[in-house]
């Protein structure tokens, strides 16, 4: 086993552990925590896969921006406590059936992409700063700009939602 | 023929998308936290994008990543809104239990 | 020429356009003198556009516009003027004039005296529609459209629900003869490939192996419906609801006739099927015997001059199924003279009596209505056919042609005409000799009618003595050397008559009959004069023969029981089970579906976002599941 090997084996078992916590937490302060942890392993699968840019922004956009903000949120609206009721037995049987079967058929679906795999062509760089900036600021100039444009609704959007009444 | 980087196998990553992928809907389906709700959808975007990185590397192409850094735009502006909504929703009914705001019931 | 041949239909359109669209703006002087003067242009244009027939012997056609062009099918409006249609035309457009000028006086103190003329105004138009069109459609629009004004007559005084009921009668009946008719022009289109008269009545044209008989027998139930032949002649006298000058336009003088037109218009057809022309003569002496039995026992001045109208108009029909068309078409036109100045006659009687019909109650009016008893008298006579009247000559004619193709039906004719004369002058003596029966009220108020209703009285009485010498008749001519010019003047539509029958027969008969038609007035004269016997009450005892007849042979009780209630009965079934029951159950259990599955459905939008993922994950798996397996 390679290096790499260990490392992709460690952090995928980092990643889908926290996610189970995420998702099992009692506290959504613990959630949010381990959100984060996961986040961090799929930045590091980034490395991993030689896109050090996605890497970057990853980090910086999930668990810096968004992170922060779902944090935030739970700190205000005083969520941080156990006090969510839990959904009956059977209910959570039928999604973790229900889920499992999702998985099972959505890996037999793409299990076929590995045959089309070009033999032979690893470009490393594909990841670089250098080369996404180009196709940003080329190929896709136009959707670059009008989700600066998204960006900027959002933002109008969301000081809008969340002002108090004024009227 | 196993297509692999550093002996690492695209399926790997196939398993692991789609494994964090259905973590995030099983989320979605026993929790009743709207805020906890939103995380697993958050943790479903970041497994396709990992998957579109994935396989960007793998296929050689670029634009699966330019992809992802366009999906990290909507997901930054839907969780402003979202958070946005939630904060709104809390706000008037005083609850984020998603089992409580169900007005829509026919 | 021309632009007056066009202008004559024209003229009643647009006087109906005016009086029905402005009317509200108009007097009642304004709409009358509209009306009046709109058909009096059209008589004017008839008079110049007939004498110039007269002069020129040449048939004309002229065409304003296409109108259906479809493949080897092709229905213009275009006017055809020839012998026929020139007298027809004549006789609408002048009875129609002075019936108009009657109803000025007639209907004044009417509230819907705009729409009766409006009404009557439409009527005279589609009446030259239906004898100048130059094809069977156009002919059948007319035709449809005389039997739309008809009802909307019928139906004049709307407010009683009796006048309603004899216009959907009215209505109904002709319906049915319509779809004879129809078919008719179906059969003939197919058969012939044109309608245009012109064209497939050629005789060229017509193959032996068409079916003659069948396309003659649809369109002789058109007449029959149109004409009030039996079975189809209830509608006539219960038609008599409506106002008084409408009887005398359409259901005496106009309307009723345009079964004849249609069958002296294809005559050609008709003379190829002679079993048709049997049919048409049995039907035709049955209704006149028919007709004329029922008028013997009527009590209202105008139910008698109805059954008399049918029983005319059997008469006709009668001529027609021996083959006498220029007869029928003679007898036609004095019918129109007389029977209109009888109707518009009892029209002045009912006047002066203040709306009272029935003949039991009047009598005597001798001396209050001069005028009206001696242009009354003048009719009655001219429709017992007592020389030298008009109804002399036409009734001669019809009885000769027929003497000489049948004795049977000669002498059942015979005995039909002097029935005629019986009720007739039974009617004339109930109602204007011997004491006044009325209420003192009614008395009081008896006074003769104004000039406007007097004037055209007289006109018509004049033409009444006068029409006849247009169709003198042979045997009597031949000495004098004056032909038979109605005769010659249709000779280009109408085939020379085959009946012949030697000149001192024809005299013989003439004399025969006058004799007996003087004989019947002496017994009338006995009965009502000498006697005074008056007419039982209602329901008074009657000998079973008698009674038949005075309930009208209860023709209308067994239409009712045979007819109109299985009629009823099924379609109160149809209503009930298969409209109520079978489609509305359809549609109600669609409705109800929708309901029910929308009410269990709805339950799935439980407002639980999970139960959503979880439907959205069910989807999914099926999908990828499919996705697999393929």
């Amino acid at each position: 086993m390679s290096i790499s090997q260990y490392i992709f084996w460690f952090l995928s078992f980092v990643a889908v552990l926290s996610a189970l916590i995420v998702v099992f937490a009692k506290n959504p302060i613990y959630s949010v925590l381990n959100l984060i942890i996961t986040f961090f392993a799929i930045a590091g699968h980034y490395f991993l896969l030689n896109a050090q840019f996605l890497a970057a922004v990853h980090i910086i956009v999930y668990a810096g921006a968004i992170m922060v903000l779902f944090l935030y949120v739970i700190m205000m609206l005083n969520l941080n406590k156990e006090t969510e009721p839990h959904k009956k037995q059977y209910v959570k049987l039928v999604a973790v059936v229900a889920a499992g079967l999702l998985m099972l058929t959505i890996i037999g679906s793409l299990k076929g992409a590995e045959a089309m795999v070009p033999a032979g062509i690893v470009n490393n760089n594909i990841g670089t700063v250098e080369l996404i900036g180009d196709k940003l600021f080329g190929e896709f100039l136009l959707p670059f700009e009008v989700s600066s444009i998204l960006l900027l609704s959002a933002m109008v959007g969301a000081v809008y939602l969340s002002k108090k009444e004024l009227h | 023929m196993e297509a692999s980087i550093n002996g690492v196998s695209l399926n790997y990553y196939i398993i692991l998308s789609t494994v964090l992928f259905c973590i995030g809907v099983l989320g979605v389906m026993i929790r009743r936290n709207a805020i906890i709700m939103f995380m697993c959808i958050e943790l479903m975007l970041n497994a396709v994008n990992l998957l579109m990185v994935a396989f960007s590397r793998y296929f050689g192409d670029t634009n699966g990543q330019v992809f992802v850094v366009f999906i990290m735009a909507v997901a930054a502006a839907e969780v402003a809104v979202g958070l946005a909504i939630l904060m709104m929703i809390y706000r008037n009914a005083k609850t984020s239990d998603t089992e409580v705001l169900n007005q829509l019931k026919g | 020429m021309e632009l007056i041949t066009k202008l004559i239909p024209l003229f009643p359109l647009l006087g109906f356009i005016i009086a029905a669209l402005i009317n509200r703006k108009l007097s009642k002087n304004t709409v009358a003198y509209i009306a009046c003067v709109s058909v009096l242009f059209s008589f004017i244009g008839t008079l110049m556009v007939f004498f110039n027939l007269v002069n020129h012997h040449s048939a004309y056609e002229i065409k304003v516009f296409d109108w259906i062009q479809a493949g080897s099918f092709n229905a213009s409006l275009t006017f055809l003027i020839d012998p026929l249609s020139s007298v027809f035309l004549l006789v609408i457009t002048g009875i129609g004039f002075l019936i108009h000028v009657f109803s000025v006086g007639y209907m004044i103190h009417d509230d819907g005296f705009r729409r009766f003329f409006a009404y009557l105004n439409l009527f005279i138009f589609f009446m030259l529609l239906l004898v100048m069109g130059n094809n069977l459609l156009v002919t059948f629009i007319g035709w449809e459209g005389v039997g739309f004004c008809s009802f909307m007559l019928i139906g004049f005084w709307y407010k009683e629900n009796k006048n309603n009921d004899a216009a959907k009668k009215a209505f109904v009946m002709n319906r049915i003869g319509d779809l004879g008719f129809l078919i008719a022009i179906c059969l003939i289109f197919i058969n012939y490939n044109s309608l245009n008269y012109t064209t497939f009545l050629t005789a060229g044209n017509i193959s032996i192996d068409s079916p003659i008989t069948l396309i003659t027998i649809c369109l002789f139930i058109g007449a029959m419906g149109k004409s009030a032949q039996i079975p189809l002649f209830t509608w006539l006298p219960d038609a008599m609801v409506g106002p008084t000058p409408v009887s005398a336009l359409i259901h005496a003088a106009t309307m009723v006739t345009a079964g004849i037109y249609m069958i002296a218009r294809t005559n050609v057809l008709f003379s190829m099927a002679p079993d048709t022309m049997m049919f048409i003569a049995y039907i035709g002496i049955a209704t006149a015997l028919l007709g004329a039995s029922i008028g013997l026992f009527q009590n209202d001045i105008k139910k008698v001059l109805a059954y008399s109208t049918v029983s005319q108009l059997g008469l006709m029909f009668l001529a027609l199924g021996v083959g006498a068309y220029t007869a029928a078409v003679f007898h036609v036109v004095t019918h129109a003279f007389f029977k209109a100045l009888l109707f518009l006659g009892s029209g002045s009687v009912i006047h002066g009596m203040g709306g009272e019909q029935d003949i039991r109650k009047m009598g005597g009016l001798k001396k209050h209505m001069p005028t009206t008893y001696i242009t009354f008298l003048i009719g009655t006579i001219a429709i017992s056919g007592i020389p030298p009247l008009a109804g002399f000559f036409s009734k001669d004619q019809i009885l000769a042609e027929v003497f000489a193709q049948n004795k049977v039906l000669f002498i059942l004719g015979m005995i039909a005409s002097l029935m005629t004369v019986f009720y007739m002058f039974r009617l004339l003596f109930l109602t204007f000799f011997g004491k006044f029966r009325g209420t003192h009220e009614q008395e009081h108020h008896l006074h003769e009618s104004p000039k406007s209703m007097t004037i055209p009285l007289v006109i018509l009485a004049i033409l009444a003595v006068v029409a006849g010498f247009i169709g003198f008749p042979h045997a009597l001519g031949e000495a004098m050397h004056i032909h038979n010019w109605f005769d010659h003047f249709l000779s280009p539509i109408i085939g020379e008559s085959l009946n012949h029958i030697s000149l001192n027969t024809e005299i013989g008969l003439m004399l025969v009959t006058t004799v007996l038609i003087i004989i019947v007035v002496l017994i009338a004269k006995n009965v009502f004069i000498t006697k005074e016997t008056l007419p039982v009450a209602e329901n008074a005892k009657l000998s079973p023969l008698k009674n038949l007849v005075y309930h009208k042979f209860y023709v209308d009780e067994v239409y009712d029981k045979f007819l109109s209630k299985p009629f009823v009965a099924i379609s109160e079934f149809l209503n009930k089970v298969i409209d109520n029951q079978l489609v509305d159950g359809i549609v109600n259990g669609f409705g109800k579906i929708t309901i029910v599955a929308g009410q269990n459905l709805r339950l799935l939008q439980s407002g639980n976002i999970g139960f959503y993922i979880f439907a959205i994950v069910s989807a999914l798996i099926l999908i990828f599941s499919i996705f697999l397996v393929n």
